[in-house]
């Protein structure tokens, strides 16, 4: 069996073409990143609202009980839905895409309000102090505070959009799902496993950049990095905070819990 | 609503396939979970590899684990084994990160007072940690029960029995009413288990109750 989805795998055939792996793949990395585009277009504005004010709490909650109505049914339900509506090759792409930003929403918009609503108070006020402005606290402050949370949001959308991505060729989208449909209909075992394998590298793959994203975006002065090596005096005093904080999990173990939660 | 009526004892059976392929895992899962949780608590440099190492499952998207699994277990791929132990690898994804944090929860002036009034080892594990790391745990498996029902679902596409049936179903025969049907029943079933869970975790801790 393995050596079938060997011979599957290193087939020049399947490297090539509009069904070839490459294609398939970007395929795939372009419905999954014009979804999450537009996923964030919509959740961070709102989610930093929500946060920032305090007001419309509800649209978290709505959005949360969203997550027990099952991906499946709701793909089917949209392109069954809207399908007929639309003429053209884009017949099946729109239902799949709006059925991803749904998807995509609730995680994205609860990270954003979780990490907003979490900025510690003092902050906020020593950023009115220095003289910032509402606008300006919110870019230079609260937003790069709550990056933690907002990142590892994005990281679970990200994941769960991959995988409803694969499940959408069920209603005939492209990229990789093709082959673990395609394969299951034909019963060839070999081009499922194969585009399963390729699904699940995929996945691994887009969250370890993600999480390196998140190592590298996040400011030290939130992440406790810069404590180790304490040659910069001014980093060293701005992180007394981050010290009391760090006692019972440093800002990224509470965000990854936040992640845990999200899916 | 006269098809639902017509179709009551067929929906009330892929009902209960649904509930032994999400209900069944969530119960082993949690069952492996905790020892994982406490070995991930009580040797920290374990912590890091069991965390990571369950929560990479996690992100392997779930019709690709159906599909791989016999590949692993040697199973047939319509064998309903290959979505017990998938299912229960996401719950192990989900939990082992809940219980080791729900033990470490567990304020160090009641671990003290354990100590001192003479529990040791296994014992105090089992009456004090554990019974009080319960919150944090039902929160957890509330997590993922309500996923593993909205999980099996997608497991219709590869042909395995339950609620999931209906939606593959009704889109293959452009009929709504079944795809609302397998809708209002994952949403149905993931409601009673969050409900289950929550009444269970109520009743076995009552001094919660009494501190409120």
């Amino acid at each position: 069996m393995l050596n079938n989805i060997g011979t599957w795998l290193t087939d020049p055939a399947h490297w090539s073409g509009p069904n070839g792996i490459p294609q398939r793949i970007l395929e795939h990395l372009i419905y999954s990143g014009i979804s999450l585009v537009i996923a964030a277009l919509i959740a961070i504005p709102l989610g930093v609202m929500v946060g920032h004010s305090g007001r419309a709490k509800w649209t978290v909650s709505v959005a949360n009980s969203l997550r027990a109505v099952p991906s499946l049914g709701l793909l089917f339900a949209v392109a069954l839905w809207l399908g007929p509506k639309i003429a053209s090759s884009l017949a099946y792409v729109i239902p799949s895409v709006i059925v991803l930003v749904l998807l995509a929403v609730p995680p994205i918009l609860s990270g954003t309000y979780a990490g907003i609503q979490g900025v510690d108070p003092a902050a906020r006020d020593a950023a009115k102090g220095m003289g910032m402005r509402g606008g300006e606290v919110l870019r230079k402050v609260e937003l790069p505070c709550s990056l933690p949370l907002l990142l590892s949001g994005i990281r679970s959308a990200t994941l769960q959009v991959i995988a409803t991505a694969t499940i959408a060729a069920s209603i005939s989208l492209g990229g990789l799902g093709r082959y673990l449909i395609d394969g299951l209909s034909v019963s060839d075992y070999a081009e499922m496993a194969s585009g399963a394998i390729l699904v699940a590298l995929l996945a691994l793959g887009m969250d370890g950049i993600l999480a390196l994203i998140q190592r590298t975006a996040i400011s030290p002065g939130l992440s406790g990095k810069f404590r180790n090596t304490g040659d910069h005096l001014e980093v060293v005093s701005t992180t007394a905070r981050g010290d009391t904080a760090s006692d019972s999990a440093s800002p990224t173990d509470r965000a990854d819990d936040q992640r845990e939660a999200l899916v | 609503m006269t098809w639902v009526a017509d179709h009551l004892s067929d929906i009330l059976w892929y009902a209960g396939q649904h509930t032994l392929l999400a209900g069944i895992p969530l119960i082993v899962g949690l069952l492996i979970a905790l020892p994982l949780g406490w070995v991930a608590r009580r040797y920290s440099n374990l912590y890091g590899v069991l965390i990571a190492g369950s929560g990479l499952l996690y992100t392997i998207p779930s019709l690709a684990l159906f599909i791989l699994m016999p590949l692993i277990l040697g199973t047939r791929i319509l064998d309903t084994l290959n979505v017990y132990v998938a299912m229960t690898l996401y719950t192990l994804a989900l939990l082992v990160r809940t219980v080791a944090d729900g033990l470490g929860a567990v304020p160090d002036s009641t671990r003290q007072a354990a100590i001192a009034m003479g529990f040791t080892g296994m014992r105090r594990l089992l009456r004090v940690d554990l019974p009080l790391a319960i919150p944090v745990i039902a929160a957890g498996l509330r997590v993922a029960a309500v996923s593993n029902v909205s999980i099996v679902s997608v497991a219709s596409l590869v042909g395995f029995p339950q609620l999931g049936y209906y939606l593959t179903d009704g889109y293959q025969r452009t009929f709504p009413t079944e795809i609302a049907v397998g809708i209002v029943g994952c949403v149905l079933l993931a409601l009673i288990f969050d409900s289950v869970i929550r009444a269970g975790a109520w009743a076995i801790t009552p001094w919660q109750r009494v501190a409120r």
